[in-house]
């Protein structure tokens, strides 16, 4: 067979196989997720339920003999992409317009008495026949040139955008339309604009004494505070890291990971263990300076203390980063120019620090916005967006539209901070290392910020050092609050007490639960996200399509998206048909899939921009397809990407809470809503037990993933990139 | 037609954007042949080049290939090969299953595939090395193994890609000698893309020279260079002095130039290479001064001024140098002018 006759029998074949799922899905699966049991049909397929009088169906059930007839005339053909793209416009329409009580428009009820009883949530059926349109859309598509008409590219595309409209951009907008929903239903602006200028919102009292402000102001006054805190003690620890001699750099570099693996509330709770009225600090205070013990922690100070613990590694890697890329070369011209270490200071490396100063603020400041976890162990009465947003849903008084209002004043506080921060790095950014190394030693410190920079730091590290000792004695003291430090193992028992008796292995502790569903759904998430992640990447870095930029950009856009914020719109978007999900275990690795993706796509367009484009494009002319070359050429040189994603995606999954504490049910419950839990009933020991074994099964699971990855041969790809440089 | 058409382009266009890479192009290459796209970067050479591999779709007009309009096809759909610039080996596979890898994927078996990877691997005298991985290899050894893997699915086109760029200077004579021994023993199309008029002069049987997405002139080094269509064919091949002036009655003039040209009287512009120039020292007509002088070791080359124009010009070493300053009669023998048209 030559080459364009394999070709077309492999186009052919897949072409087949989506026509056969369509037909699955319209004639055999069931169409809905469970129908009321008194219209039940003998057949649930789409077929069976538009022949008992569910005529909006017919159209899609008509699809498929249509889409065969089309494919005969030329699947490469307008006809073809028509009538595809047709059936799935009508797919969506149908699921929209008939929801759980009825039709949206009353002469559908006229036309089909049947609408009347309402549709559910599309089931097997309904989500198999939308895969196939999307897969035979982009076989037409690809079929006529589309991704330089390699079918699996273009499959890609098409999916990764269907995936990330259904569960990034529709919820958001369905959040955004719930804002406008009326206490009776109806949409309007009015109960928009009530909710928007709430004085509840927006007031200014706090400033002129009296009562408190409103969240908006709460949210930003914390944001700014903690940016500019952690903005400034990142600096002072990267300037001390990357131009002193200061001997346990190495350390503080490893140290800078402990947040991202520390789960949410544990830093809170050793806060209040720490500072609390009836903390160790305070007591100690009130012993031996005779200060009352207060309540001063819960509230902006508290919440202040947390988050500069946990987003000042943030910074000051961004910072790290900034500072190490200033070529020391300009340093030494200002020098022997006759400027001193200070001067040069401030008149050189300052201005060249200044736009990874603004984007180590920004991404604290949207990090503080985003913040859940300490708000609410530590915010007693200061109220902040995605506390207020999270009491609004799952509180006494459930109101979706509040939620919706103030989660749209979020999203817009954080987008409009993410844009700022896109400015910034892409113009402003005075990167001056050019890849070739340049001769020239960075200039140490002058003595007098050397010493700024450590009053600053050390404070900082003390209180680190504190709070972690509080997490890691904790769970295995009796009382750390009281300083009772008699050895314990009661905590852990209470939470993952086990037995191995004759009838196996018998779970006893009332963790276990969230534990393994925790473990269950990280694992699940994990590769899915490094998968469309890495998918992602490779689409935005190699491949050539119509829209590439609104892909990319759309793609970066939810990774500005506070978790709070998908939470409720995750709650206002799959609650209700077509896609009702909530409840399920798959809502919540959907969630955390979609959360975490962005980071996988950051690692692999990193790692892409490292791999010369055109080993994809010899394998390519070599007769390997997309998915081939995939497989067999890019995945094999970007596998330090993929570890990264993986062990991102999993650690997140494992400590999320902003987003997942909305989704979480009785049956899927997660460790980081358990904790909270405990947070909440005080039994803060608990707790910290629980945290301390998380931390201690993410550190074994990132062990277990690099040992699978694994890194054969990695060593020699960097000798082999050294050799091609002086190619050029 | 007695030769068959290995690769046609019928009016293909590329666009990006509103920028136009490739403009129009209308091209036929002979079974057997080898044609070489040569021009300034951004010319199209390189688009024009991926678009044979189907690295890139045409946005108008039609791309055969073998007799098949191929113009949608993406490229593992095609039977081409192609030699990358920088080799593109893939660093985590050894010289044989880089080299085996295209048959494995067009689905031959794999022990089928090793056999004729090594029967390729030992006629380009890489035997032994089968087991190395690019990164073990020198320069010279990467490129044999870059085309290896390009010709050993037997394709209807060898495709290469500036392939000398990342060869020393000293080797690229030997290279690009084995390239054009290799086309030849195999009986293979090719296409190859350089910006080096020498390199293409040297390993062509035509030379397709483009400018600004278009094709300025197609033809065998030799009519490119003794018959320049246009002034930036005559100025991109080999040096040579554009002087303009007026044609009447079968006779160019410009100042005290005075030679036969044929064709149309009127504004014409002629193309003289340096080394039909004959230089004699004294006064005459046409007349120039020597501005300099300079040793190149296998030529002498003077920068001339005249009333018509600055003209360079190269002599032999076996003739006396002349001093700058000089005054200087020139000869010029009535077939070195050649009429081109401006741009």
């Amino acid at each position: 067979m030559t080459p364009e006759e394999l070709r077309d029998s492999r186009a052919a074949r897949e072409r087949l196989s989506w026509l056969v799922l369509l037909a699955l899905a319209v004639l055999v699966l069931p169409w809905h997720q469970s129908l009321p049991a008194e219209s039940a049909p003998i057949i649930p397929s789409a077929l069976g339920l538009a022949a008992e009088g569910r005529g909006w169906l017919w159209p899609v059930v008509l699809a498929l003999p249509l889409l065969v007839w089309a494919s005969f005339k030329g699947a490469g053909g307008r006809l073809f992409l028509g009538v595809a793209l047709a059936a799935f416009a009508v797919l969506l329409v149908q699921g929209f317009t008939v929801g759980l009580r009825g039709p949206a428009f009353d002469w559908l009820t006229i036309l089909f008495p049947v609408a009347g009883q309402g549709q559910t949530g599309l089931g097997w059926g309904g989500f198999a026949s939308g895969i196939a349109l999307l897969g035979l859309i982009a076989h037409a598509l690809a079929l006529r040139g589309f991704c330089r008409g390699d079918r699996f590219s273009a499959s890609a595309v098409v999916f990764i955008v269907a995936l990330l409209g259904l569960f990034v951009f529709y919820p958001i907008l369905r959040l955004a339309l719930a804002a406008f929903v009326g206490p009776d239903g109806e949409v309007a602006l009015g109960p928009f604009l009530t909710r928007l200028f709430a004085p509840e919102i927006w007031r200014l009292d706090c400033l002129t004494g009296g009562r408190r402000c409103g969240v908006v102001i709460n949210s930003l006054v914390l944001g700014l505070l903690a940016a500019t805190i952690c903005t400034a003690l990142g600096l002072a620890l990267a300037l001390i890291v990357a131009r002193t001699s200061f001997r346990f750099k190495q350390t503080l570099r490893a140290l800078s990971i402990l947040p991202i693996i520390t789960p949410p509330f544990v830093v809170g709770v050793a806060i209040i263990v720490l500072f609390g009225r009836t903390g160790l600090i305070t007591g100690w205070g009130a012993e031996i300076f005779d200060i009352r013990p207060t309540r001063w922690v819960y509230g902006l100070s508290g919440i202040l203390m947390a988050q500069v613990l946990a987003f000042t590694p943030i910074t000051f890697l961004v910072l790290l980063g900034t500072v190490e890329a200033i070529n020391p070369t300009l340093e030494e011209a200002s020098q022997t120019l006759g400027a001193g270490p200070v001067k040069t200071f401030f008149k050189v490396t300052w201005p060249l620090l200044r736009p990874g100063l603004a984007a180590a603020f920004l991404l604290a400041f949207i990090e503080s916005l985003a913040d859940f976890g300490n708000p609410i162990v530590l915010g007693g009465g200061y109220e902040v967006l995605s506390t207020r947003i999270f009491f609004a849903v799952v509180g006494a008084r459930y109101d979706l539209g509040n939620a919706a209002t103030l989660a749209m004043i979020l999203l817009t506080l954080t987008l409009v901070a993410f844009w700022l921060q896109q400015r910034w790095l892409g113009r402003k950014s005075y990167v001056t290392v050019t890849g070739k190394s340049d001769a020239g030693l960075a200039s140490t410190l002058p003595f007098g910020l050397k010493g700024v920079a450590w009053a600053a730091v050390i404070p900082f590290v003390a209180f680190t050092i504190g709070v972690y000792a509080v997490v890691l004695l904790g769970g295995f003291v009796h009382d750390i609050g009281r300083w009772d430090l008699t050895p314990t193992f009661a905590h852990l028992r209470t939470a993952f007490d086990f037995e191995v008796n004759a009838s196996g292995l018998q779970l006893y502790g009332s963790a276990w639960n969230s534990m393994q569903t925790t473990l269950l759904v990280s694992a699940i998430a994990a590769p899915l996200t490094t998968l469309i992640g890495i998918m992602t990447a490779w689409l935005v870095a190699r491949q050539d399509f119509a829209g590439r930029n609104a892909f990319e950009f759309g793609t970066m856009l939810s990774f500005a998206i506070p978790g709070t914020v998908v939470g409720v719109s995750y709650v206002a978007a799959f609650n209700v048909p077509p896609v009702d999900i909530t409840g399920t275990a798959a809502i919540l690795v959907i969630c955390f899939v979609f959360r975490n993706m962005p980071v996988g796509m950051r690692a692999g367009l990193a790692a892409f921009a490292q791999i010369d484009r055109s080993m994809e494009e010899a394998s390519q002319t070599m007769g390997a397809g997309g998915a081939a070359t995939l497989r067999r050429v890019v995945l094999p040189l970007v596998k330090p990407a993929v570890f990264t994603a993986l062990v991102y995606s999993f650690v997140t999954a494992m400590t999320a809470v902003s987003a997942v504490i909305f989704l979480v049910s009785a049956r899927h419950n997660m460790a980081t809503a358990y904790i909270m839990g405990r947070v909440e009933a005080g039994e803060y020991a608990l707790a910290i037990t629980y945290s301390t074994v998380l931390m201690i099964v993410m550190i074994i699971c990132i062990v277990l993933i690099q040992l699978m990855v694994g890194a054969r041969r990695l060593g020699r790809r960097r000798e082999f990139q050294g050799q091609k440089a002086p190619a050029e | 037609m007695t030769e068959e058409i290995a690769i046609e382009f019928a009016n293909v266009t590329k666009r990006y954007g509103s920028a136009v890479a490739v403009d129009a192009i209308t091209l036929s290459i002979a079974k057997g042949e080898l044609v070489t796209f040569l021009g300034p970067s951004g010319c199209g050479k390189t688009t024009s080049l991926r678009l044979i591999a189907g690295l890139e779709l045409p946005t108008s007009g039609v791309v055969q290939i073998a007799g098949r309009d191929v113009s949608q096809r993406a490229a593992s759909e095609r039977n081409v090969g192609m030699v990358f610039q920088s080799y593109a080996l893939f660093p985590h596979m050894n010289v044989l299953e880089n080299v085996s890898y295209g048959p494995m994927i067009r689905g031959v078996a794999k022990a089928k595939a090793r056999a004729h990877a090594y029967e390729i691997l030992e006629q380009i005298g890489l035997k032994g090395l089968d087991m190395r991985l690019p990164s073990e290899l020198s320069g010279g050894q990467q490129q044999r193994v870059a085309v290896a893997r390009a010709i050993v699915q037997q394709p209807d086109v060898l495709l290469f890609d500036e392939p000398l760029s990342n060869v020393d200077a000293k080797l690229r004579r030997k290279v690009r000698g084995e390239i054009r021994e290799l086309q030849k023993r195999f009986g293979l199309t090719a296409v190859y893309v350089t910006h080096d008029q020498e390199e293409a002069l040297a390993v062509s049987d035509r030379i397709v020279v483009m400018q600004a997405g278009r094709i300025a002139q197609i033809g065998t080094p030799r009519d490119l260079y003794e018959r320049p269509a246009s002034s930036f064919v005559a100025d991109f091949i080999g040096d040579a002095n554009l002087i303009s002036g007026q044609v009447t009655a079968g006779r160019f003039r410009a100042a005290d130039l005075d030679v036969p040209l044929a064709g149309p009287d009127g504004a014409a512009q002629i193309s003289l290479r340096p080394e039909r120039i004959i230089l004699s020292a004294g006064e005459g007509a046409p007349s120039g001064r020597v501005r300099s002088c300079t040793y190149l070791g296998s030529h002498w080359e003077y920068e001339i001024e005249t009333g018509f124009a600055e003209l360079l010009a190269s002599r032999p070493m076996s003739e006396a140098p002349i001093a700058p300053g000089t005054a200087v009669t020139l000869t010029i023998p009535e077939t070195a002018p050649i009429r081109v048209t401006d741009i």
